[in-house]
């Protein structure tokens, strides 16, 4: 019997990574594996998983997101357990723009959790899917990675960073059988934005496009898709028209 | 801040949004910010949703399986499941939901919130009737588990409870059987009240679900659709989800008006006509027909509309739904969405649960001007005379003496009213 797909979340209790889960143990039965801080909160979503598909194969692992020694180990406890087919990175936090400019801490802990953690996870499943000649890696950026605004650029600093690390590895395995992915969502209607005014894209259809095009393995997916045209205006937008805008 | 509208799209106050996601931190979020009010999928098309001004706790990602039970049918879930998930989790294993209302976008909490009622009432009863437990969080960290054979008193506070009572935070229901995802259905044209109540008596035996659509501006007569749906005995699997098609924006106008109006209901009548008889038919065409155009409220444009939903007891019901309808055609205001549907004698579970014996008629109504349409006072007054009642989960206007007077239970409720919870309806309908 061939192996059951292998499937990676990272930041696995994210709600959009918590939708392409659902998506994954709908259209097949691959072995899943959920990362995360929270042993409490992976456990609800694996057994939420589980009665979707009862065939599926639900592994749940704590890990570590900061400290560098310990992201090594955690991605070597999952390493060891066999090959790995695909992995996303979905984790990160959007605090209050504000409050970072006030406190370095929480500007130090944003920068951290949403571009040195996802960053250090990629680099150390990279040098895995190197070895192991195949897979695709997806990291979660985001359109507020692709130009510093003033209403949110400790964390739009932090994505941009992930953007030129997936354009990195993107080049690294060009001639390979590993792709890189790096999805950058609209504002979603997840836990991350419900205090937020504005119009969100529903999560369920954001897992979509991410589940099909980690499939197709596309380099950049923007979801939904107008935000492909909408940021390619906004990064190209001169100064003195960008300086006035309120966003 | 954020601006949220109910289903009616009357106004879209602002609101301190919390997401209720995480389970450990439920009691956190829902004792430190009050006062406030459970808000699930917004599909109750008043105010009994709203908090304005004041905190939503949103339960949309409160949505997580715990537990399938395929021998016995019974499902444990959290309180923002979408209906639309649960049937498409149990159909194929053999199970369906017993209650749904004629759409599956509301979520498990709101549907027991208001004790929803689908087409099959006189069958199955209201959606409290299959609820075999819940788990209620007050504003003051109690957690209560209630069912039908366990603290009852708070399981029918909680069930049509308004979300007055507390948060519900997870539900076991117990699911019914099925073979599979199709109907047979039957689609009878009428072109009296007459029939359309002796096709409903004829109907209730044989026939799971019973709707009928009236055309409200026919001065003739009556005329509408009779349909009439049970199992199929077909196993075939359903086919890929479609996405549905989409009201892209909001037009300037209402599209329903007193010109289209008319033109509509002949064309839809005919159409039907002309394809009335016997089909087979998947169940969510059937059972929820507007879930196919997302967003179809935008129609109604940007001042938003009214939904009148009342039921009238059954003695009184053949004369009154005549007098309620000829109201309704005088005043020229129409409603392209008539629906006309008897409930059977069962007891709804809750103290405030809003059906009864009876006929219940719905219809919507652009608004116009910001106010309700001089009718609803007269339609009141039908309704007030026969003892019948409004459906909150519609409501964003009736007068408080005529709630007091459809809900003989309401104080009795009202003891088990949670302090630290308040809606824009509580403050309209109860608070001093
Ligand atoms: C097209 C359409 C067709 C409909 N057809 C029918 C029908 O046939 N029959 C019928 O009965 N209804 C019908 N409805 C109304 C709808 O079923 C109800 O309004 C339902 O309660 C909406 O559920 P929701 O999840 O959107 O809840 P909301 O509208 O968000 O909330 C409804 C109420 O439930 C409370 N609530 C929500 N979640 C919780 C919770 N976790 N704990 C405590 N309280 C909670 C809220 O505070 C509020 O009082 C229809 C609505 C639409 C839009
Ligand atoms: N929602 C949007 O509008 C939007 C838009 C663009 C990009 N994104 C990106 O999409 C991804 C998923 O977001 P979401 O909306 O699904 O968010 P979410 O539901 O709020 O999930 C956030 C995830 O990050 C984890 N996390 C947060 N801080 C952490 C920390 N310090 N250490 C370890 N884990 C931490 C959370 O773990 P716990 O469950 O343990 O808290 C959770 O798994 C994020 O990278 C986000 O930046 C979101």
């Amino acid at each position: 019997m061939p192996h059951p797909r292998h499937i990676l979340l990272i930041g696995a209790t994210s709600a959009i990574a918590e939708h392409c889960a659902r998506l994954w143990v709908q259209e097949g039965t691959p072995r899943l594996t959920l990362v995360g801080r929270s042993p409490e909160r992976l456990e609800a979503l694996a057994t939420d998983l589980r009665v979707r598909n009862p065939q599926a194969e639900i592994h749940t692992q704590a890990g570590e997101f900061t400290d560098p020694a310990g992201i090594r180990a955690t991605v070597d406890r999952l390493t060891a357990q066999g090959p790995i087919d695909l992995a996303l990175i979905a984790h990160g936090s959007l605090p209050d723009q504000s409050l970072c400019q006030q406190d370095l801490q929480l500007a130090h802990a944003t920068l951290e959790i949403n571009g040195l953690s996802p960053a250090l996870y990629a680099e150390a499943l990279a040098g895995h899917f190197a070895r192991q000649g195949y897979g695709t890696l997806g990291l979660i950026g985001s359109v507020a990675g692709d130009r510093g605004r003033r209403s949110n650029y400790v964390y739009g600093a932090a994505k941009g960073l992930l953007t030129r690390y997936a354009q990195g590895l993107q080049h690294r395995f060009a001639h390979s059988g590993v792709r890189v992915v790096l999805i950058k969502p609209g504002p979603t209607e997840t836990p991350m934005t419900a205090g937020l005014e504005g119009r969100f894209a529903p999560v369920e259809d954001v897992a979509r496009d991410i589940v099909r095009g980690m499939e197709k393995g596309q380099r950049v997916i923007y979801t939904p898709g107008k935000w492909r045209l909408i940021m390619c205006v906004i990064r190209h937008l001169p100064a003195f028209v960008f300086n006035r805008m309120n966003i | 801040m954020r601006a949220v509208a109910s289903w009616g799209r009357l106004s879209a106050p602002p609101h301190d949004c919390i997401a209720l996601h995480e389970r450990e931190r439920l009691i956190e979020h829902i004792t430190r910010h009050t006062p406030g009010l459970a808000f699930g999928m917004g599909r109750s098309y008043g105010d009994v949703c709203l908090n304005s001004n004041a905190t939503l706790w949103m339960t949309r990602a409160l949505d997580r399986f715990l537990a399938f039970d395929e021998q016995k049918g019974v499902l444990v879930c959290e309180a923002g499941c979408l209906l639309r998930d649960i049937q498409r989790l149990s159909i194929p294993r053999g199970w369906m939901l017993p209650v749904t209302p004629g759409t599956q976008w509301v979520t498990v909490g709101g549907a027991i919130a208001n004790d929803v009622h689908g087409k099959n009432h006189h069958r199955q009863g209201s959606f409290g009737d299959h609820v075999k437990r819940l788990r209620l969080v007050r504003t003051d960290g109690e957690l209560i588990e209630c069912g039908p054979d366990q603290r009852p008193d708070w399981y029918a506070a909680t069930v049509g409870g308004l979300g007055l009572t507390g948060v519900i935070v997870q539900a076991e229901i117990q699911l019914c059987r099925v073979q599979g995802p199709w109907l047979d259905t039957e689609t009878l044209a009428y072109t009296s009240l007459e029939e359309f109540f002796d096709l409903s008596d004829a109907s209730e035996k044989d026939w799971e679900h019973t709707v009928a659509w009236i055309d409200c501006l026919d001065r003739r007569g009556h005329r509408g659709l009779f349909m009439r749906a049970s199992p199929a005995d077909t196993q075939e699997p359903s086919p890929a989800p479609r996405q549905p098609l989409s009201m892209p924006f909001t037009p300037p106008v209402s599209l329903v008006n007193r010109l289209s109006l008319r033109p509509f209901n002949m064309a839809y009548y005919a159409l039907k006509k002309h394809r009335a008889g016997r089909a087979q038919a998947h169940y969510e065409p059937f059972l929820y027909p507007l879930d196919n155009l997302a967003h179809w409220n935008r129609m109604y444009g940007p001042q938003g509309f009214y939904q009148y939903q009342c039921v009238i007891p059954m003695v009184d019901a053949r004369e009154a739904t005549r007098r309620l309808l000829e109201e309704i055609a005088r005043s020229g205001e129409g409603s392209f969405l008539a629906v006309l549907k008897t409930f059977g004698d069962r007891r709804s579970p809750g103290m405030l649960s809003f059906p009864r014996h009876g006929a219940t008629l719905a219809l919507d109504f652009p608004a116009r001007g910001g106010r309700p349409p001089r009718l609803f006072e007269r339609l009141d007054a039908i309704v007030r005379e026969t003892g019948g009642r409004l459906y909150p989960a519609k409501d964003a206007r009736m007068p408080r003496e005529l709630f007091r007077a459809g809900y003989p239970r309401l104080d009795e409720l009202l003891t088990y009213r949670d302090p630290g919870i308040q809606s824009d309806m509580s403050r309209r309908l109860l608070e001093e």
